[in-house]
């Protein structure tokens, strides 16, 4: 995995709240053996139009979206189902963070292990955010800080393991593995 | 002075957490399926690695699977050739690593988490784990059961092992007792509704007091099963002599002097009387009423006697009512119903199906309703036919079919159409989630029955009482 140190960018903005994966990336898409290309099916059903062309209406399809790696939505973004399809469309699509006051446990930690910075930030940060579309703004992964237009810096909670494997491009794999020891110990203790 | 969910993890902790670094925490149990493991399988053959404990392992198909008979045993093609190809993939992947698997024509087969219950397979004090979130279900069996990634499954082929943060306590109370015609599937949804979709967001919930004492496994299944669509990550019911009796006997149960020694250890488990927890909240379970949802989410829930919701300046609420067809302030009773759905994780288990045969017995399905049943697993069906509910089913004028998650997501192509309403007693409203621009009322067997009969959104009591 690349590294991930600063995402600068401008912010599109979904302002829905308890956006589920569903919605993310509809189940008939799931029935794919691989992770590549399903930034094609992000938001399948709310982008595009009964005659399967792009709905002018959704904010993702409106021209200042176009470029964006920065997705803001209000409260509870990722609910629901624990596919892992969900972040790989938003990353193959060309995001790299998602800010929402509230991000769903399992979403988080899949978006987590494939370098999508799931990050939660105050309501008044939030609603600024969401009211400010195309707003540039700069994530700061090593000091956990997202900067305002205005200067301004908000923190932002980052698990301390998740932030160190991001930010040097290590993947959890290597160190589950590296615990080989303490696992045959533990599986010796238990008799299993 | 520990809760239980305390006592599992604890035993679980191969490596325990720090400031710096997540628990290494030991997964007894991994259940597999066709839609989330492929890229998992993908990775340990990049990386040269093997499976650590596929003894510890089971796999099954069900979220692509047909459900008609033809498809599974007449030798007809199945219909989509993505969900056979993804078939194919995990019947492949498990040959190649040596992966239990019920396959297609399997009599053990169905949905992953109707099929580790039945088997005895999931196990007070274990730890289980699934690429779906509704592993949560296997929580009540006192046992800490959650949804994973793609990931995360590759994590535990190659490891046994997930690095995870400890999650918070949440304990509900809920006390007093259901009343007629009121079952597990309208408690978890009253609670989803008290608590919101995001409510348990971090948190492990404990389901606790004289209500839940009372439900059957099958019911505390059901319960569990929803502890997702309130955000939490899991959700727990203590063992207790319910479970034992559920579990005693079953195939991948402990037997003779193994079966003693567990029941030790099982007793043990129940979170001491003076544990305390991150959160804790009461519900009084007698004015809970058959419920209904009208909204996106699970937590948009109402009674299904009562007028939906007025929320007049939030457009994400309008929107909601808006795709659903809906208006605020029009009591739900009268909404016709076109398909209605009865299976699924949360409510495909026999005593599922005897409750909806109860309604439909000798009766009718209003005409112009489509009404799909489908059993949760092969074993379900087998004991459902055996008892005679098959013929119900079919009399009354619903279709019977094999088992499999169906037309909860539709990934097997069993669709509700565009702007159709469906009750369906399944566990997600999100828009889409039947099929593109399909309307969700979840609900219990019972109501989705009453509905069936009535051709609109019907309160099984006037039925019962009727």
């Amino acid at each position: 995995m690349q590294p991930i140190r600063q995402i600068r960018s401008r912010t599109a903005v979904l302002p829905y709240s308890n956006i589920d994966t569903d919605q993310i990336i509809p189940a008939r898409f799931l029935r794919t053996t691989t992770r590549e290309g399903l930034g094609a099916q992000l938001f399948a059903d709310w982008r595009r139009q009964a005659d399967g062309s792009d709905d002018p209406a959704f904010p993702l399809n409106r021209p200042d979206a176009a470029g964006c790696s920065i997705l803001v939505a209000d409260r509870n973004f990722g609910c629901g189902s624990s596919r892992e399809h969900a972040p790989w469309a938003l990353l193959d699509y060309g995001f790299r963070a998602v800010i929402s006051t509230e991000i769903a446990d399992i979403f988080r930690s899949n978006s987590l292990k494939n370098g999508l910075l799931p990050i939660t930030v105050d309501d008044g940060t939030a609603q600024w955010l969401l009211s400010h579309p195309g707003a540039e703004i700069l994530i700061d992964l090593p000091t956990a800080t997202l900067t305002l237009p205005d200067g301004a810096a908000v923190a932002f909670p980052v698990e301390a393991f998740a932030r160190y494997c991001l930010v040097n491009g290590i993947d959890e794999l290597g160190f589950l593995l590296d615990k080989a020891p303490q696992i045959s110990a533990y599986e010796q203790r238990r008799g299993w | 002075m520990k809760t239980m969910f305390q006592k599992v993890w604890e035993a679980h902790e191969v490596v325990p957490e720090t400031a710096d670094t997540p628990a290494v925490l030991y997964v007894d149990t991994h259940l597999v399926h066709e839609v989330t493991s492929p890229q998992a399988f993908d990775v340990l053959r990049e990386r040269g690695l093997k499976l650590r404990r596929p003894d510890r392992m089971l796999a099954t198909i069900d979220h692509s699977s047909p459900t008609l008979t033809e498809q599974i045993f007449g030798g007809a093609p199945i219909t989509i050739e993505s969900a056979a190809r993804q078939i194919s993939q995990l019947e492949r992947n498990c040959a190649e690593f040596g992966v239990e698997l019920f396959g297609l024509r399997s009599d053990q087969r169905g949905i992953v988490h109707i099929v580790g219950p039945e088997l005895g397979l999931t196990q007070p004090g274990s730890t289980v784990v699934c690429g779906d979130s509704h592993t949560s279900t296997h929580g009540a069996f006192g046992a800490l059961a959650f949804g994973i990634g793609s990931t995360e499954v590759g994590h535990v082929f190659a490891t046994q092992c997930l690095l995870q943060r400890r999650p918070k306590t949440f304990a509900l109370n809920i006390e007093g007792a259901l009343s007629a015609g009121v079952t597990a599937k309208d408690l978890i949804l009253a609670i989803i509704g008290r608590i919101g979709v995001g409510g348990g967001t971090g948190h492990v919930f404990e389901y606790r007091g004289t209500v839940i004492r009372s439900l059957s496994m099958e019911e505390r299944m059901t319960v569990c099963n929803m502890s997702i669509e309130a955000g939490a990550r899991a959700g727990m019911i203590a063992p207790d002599e319910t479970t034992y009796r559920y579990l005693q006997g079953r195939p991948r149960a402990p037997s003779a002097a193994a079966w003693e020694q567990a029941l030790e250890r099982w007793r043990a488990l129940p979170s001491d009387p003076d544990a305390r927890f991150d959160r804790e909240l009461a519900i009084d379970a007698a004015s809970i009423e058959p419920m209904v949802t009208y909204g996106t989410n699970p937590g948009m829930v109402m009674r299904v006697s009562g007028s939906i919701p007025v929320a007049a300046d939030d457009p994400v609420f309008n929107k909601a009512l808006a795709y659903m067809g809906l208006r605020a302030g029009e009591p739900i009773g009268n909404q016709p119903v076109n398909v209605v759905f009865i299976g699924s994780c949360t409510n495909g288990r026999l005593s599922d199906l005897r409750s909806a045969a109860q309604l439909l017995r000798g009766r009718k399905i209003a005409q112009g309703v489509r009404a799909l049943v489908v059993p949760g697993s092969q074993q379900v069906k087998k004991a459902a036919e055996a008892e005679g509910l098959d013929r119900i089913f079919l009399d009354a004028g619903a279709e019977w079919r094999e088992s499999g998650c169906s037309m909860c997501l539709g990934m097997n192509g069993d669709l509700v159409g565009k702007g159709e309403y469906s009750i369906s007693t399944s566990n997600r409203n999100f828009e889409g989630r039947q099929g593109a621009g399909a309307r969700t009322l979840l609900a219990s067997p019972l109501t989705a029955a009453a509905s069936a009969l009535r051709g609109r959104v019907t309160d099984p009591r006037d039925i019962l009482n009727g």
